[in-house]
């Protein structure tokens, strides 16, 4: 499959959270300010990656070849929880920057649903690796692009006269399912379907 | 029942399991990063509000500033005196406590004394009503009365007053300069705990246009530069700038002010009394006293009249025989003699 199609499909099309509605625990939680949706969206973009070459690796090496394919879910859980602990390690060492940067947000994701789902799908549409990096790639910078986006808008709604029964989560609800609509726009765009 | 399957499973999971664990554990002792143990002292002694009233990004960033010394051990104004000894305690520091600033609002021109200019209707808020023009206020430097700063108190200590301009509980507020960063105006202002007189006036309008729009704006006249007998006042861009150094609270100002731009936060003042052996040199009445508050005939004992007398001591200062005292208002009579 042509990789442009890949990333676009993962980023617009598919958007993790507003189309597939996945990893909306972070997507609510994070989404108060455009500053901590950005840290978050840069940690989420990292870790991805990182988790979908680990498990890409690990399921068509060890996996696969044992018959254990049933144990997918457990095993990425697992190397995804120890990778994120290794990483965190790794950068507070070498990477002051990045780890202050990333701060609370790298262990946040250690149960982020939409990396997990990354792992899935890449091996459910049969993707290579250089395509599971693409296709990662973009769930992520959709992840970013939709958290970002929702940020902007919640922290517009924190100064908007709204009734009281409707501030804070509710109209965050709606608003989230009114972009969500928009996001249908993107449907087939370019041939990729849904 | 195939059981080499579930040996498989046990020993997959498990080895990933294990081997994951020992790369966390040679990391962890590979990686590890020696933290000051100063540090976690020094942030387990805060009080853990991440207000940023000492300058640095949340009390973590604070305790880290202060482990490297590159802060003071007293800059947490809210946790004040204890917190302020315990923090030096752990760094083997002398420490002396800072008193929590107070907020007071550099306005005074509410609904009545400062018209609006136009009818404002979008979203309620001071920062969005500040980039339309300015805000409804006539007085662009003023304060535009939204309660902005109501929201952002951590401690609640600000209200909307029926006047149309914040009022902030003295008690309540914990100066941690909140409301201060993000008023659209700037006209909230930390004001050290025992100082009393402060301008209320933000506008650097000349008279005639402040005149204009408010009542009780500063228009520059300089009365308050010529009377203030400590030399703390100088006219700046049509606002008198007090020298906190030299003030000595005494209220003259407050007083003499046209348009009552001062505000004194004293709760009450002292009044000045003519004793006995005054030996009526006349030189409190005509010399020291600014309010016309001290009468009488030469070589004759003196007397104030009380609803003139301000209290603000300067009689005491000139009088030959020490004849002249304060009463009233305990507390104040150490500090202007």
């Amino acid at each position: 499959m042509n990789p442009t199609k890949i990333f676009l499909g993962a980023f617009l099309v598919n958007n993790i959270l507003l189309m597939r509605f996945i990893a909306l625990c972070s997507f609510f939680g994070v989404s108060t300010s455009i500053n901590t949706s950005v840290g978050m969206s840069a940690a989420v973009i990292f870790v991805t990656l990182l988790a979908a070459w680990v498990s890409w690796v690990l399921y068509h090496a060890l996996l696969a070849p044992l018959g254990l394919v049933f144990l997918r879910t457990a095993v990425f859980i697992l190397v995804i929880a120890g990778l994120v602990q290794f990483v965190e390690l790794f950068l507070k060492r070498y990477v002051r920057a990045l780890y202050s940067a990333m701060g609370i947000y790298l262990p946040l994701i250690t149960t982020n649903c939409a990396i997990l789902a990354v792992t899935f799908l890449n091996i459910d549409y049969g993707y290579n690796l250089l395509q599971s990096t693409i296709y990662a790639l973009g769930v992520a910078a959709g992840y970013a692009l939709a958290i970002i986006l929702f940020a902007a808008i919640r922290e517009r709604l924190e100064d908007s006269p709204i009734s009281q029964s409707f501030r804070g989560y509710p109209i965050a609800f709606v608003g989230a399912s009114l972009i969500s609509l928009a996001f249908l726009g993107f449907a087939s765009l370019f041939g990729i379907t849904l | 029942m195939d059981w080499s399957i579930v040996l498989k499973s046990a020993l997959a999971l498990g080895g990933c399991g294990i081997g994951i664990a020992i790369l966390l554990l040679i990391a962890s002792i590979k990686l590890a990063v020696k933290v000051d143990e100063r540090e976690a002292a020094v942030r387990a002694a805060l009080p853990g509000a991440n207000c940023g009233a000492c300058g640095f990004p949340g009390c973590d960033g604070y305790a880290a500033a202060v482990a490297s010394g590159k802060a003071p051990p007293n800059a947490c104004t809210v946790g004040g005196p204890a917190v302020a000894g315990e923090v030096g305690r752990i760094m083997g520091l002398e420490s002396t406590a800072a008193e929590a600033p107070v907020a007071v609002l550099i306005c005074r021109g509410g609904l009545a004394e400062a018209p609006r200019r136009f009818h404002y209707e979008g979203t309620y808020n001071c920062r969005q009503a500040a980039l339309l023009l300015g805000g409804p206020k006539g007085c662009v430097y003023g304060c535009v009365g939204m309660g902005h700063c109501v929201g952002v108190c951590p401690v609640r200590a600000i209200t909307m007053g029926a006047d149309g301009l914040p009022d902030i509980d003295e008690a309540k507020c914990i100066g941690c300069g909140v409301c201060v960063r993000d008023c659209p105006k700037q006209v909230i202002r930390l004001l050290r705990r025992p100082k009393l007189v402060y301008l209320a006036c933000a506008s650097h309008d000349r008279g005639k246009a402040v005149k204009s729009v408010c009542q009780v704006g500063c228009i520059a006249c300089g009365v308050c530069v010529k009377n203030c007998p400590a030399g703390a006042l100088t006219l700046v861009d049509n606002l008198p700038v007090m020298d906190e150094a030299k003030c000595i609270d005494c209220g003259i100002c407050v007083h003499k002010c046209p348009t009552g731009s001062f505000v004194d936060r004293a709760k009450g003042r002292p009044q000045a009394i003519i004793h006995k052996n005054c030996t009526g040199c006349t030189l409190c009445a005509t010399k020291a006293c600014r309010f016309k508050a001290i009468e009488g005939e030469p070589k004759q004992q003196h007397r104030v009249i009380a609803e003139k007398c301000i209290g603000c001591g300067e009689c005491i200062k000139v009088c030959p025989v020490d004849a002249i005292s304060m009463v009233g208002a305990l507390g104040h009579a150490e500090r202007l003699t």
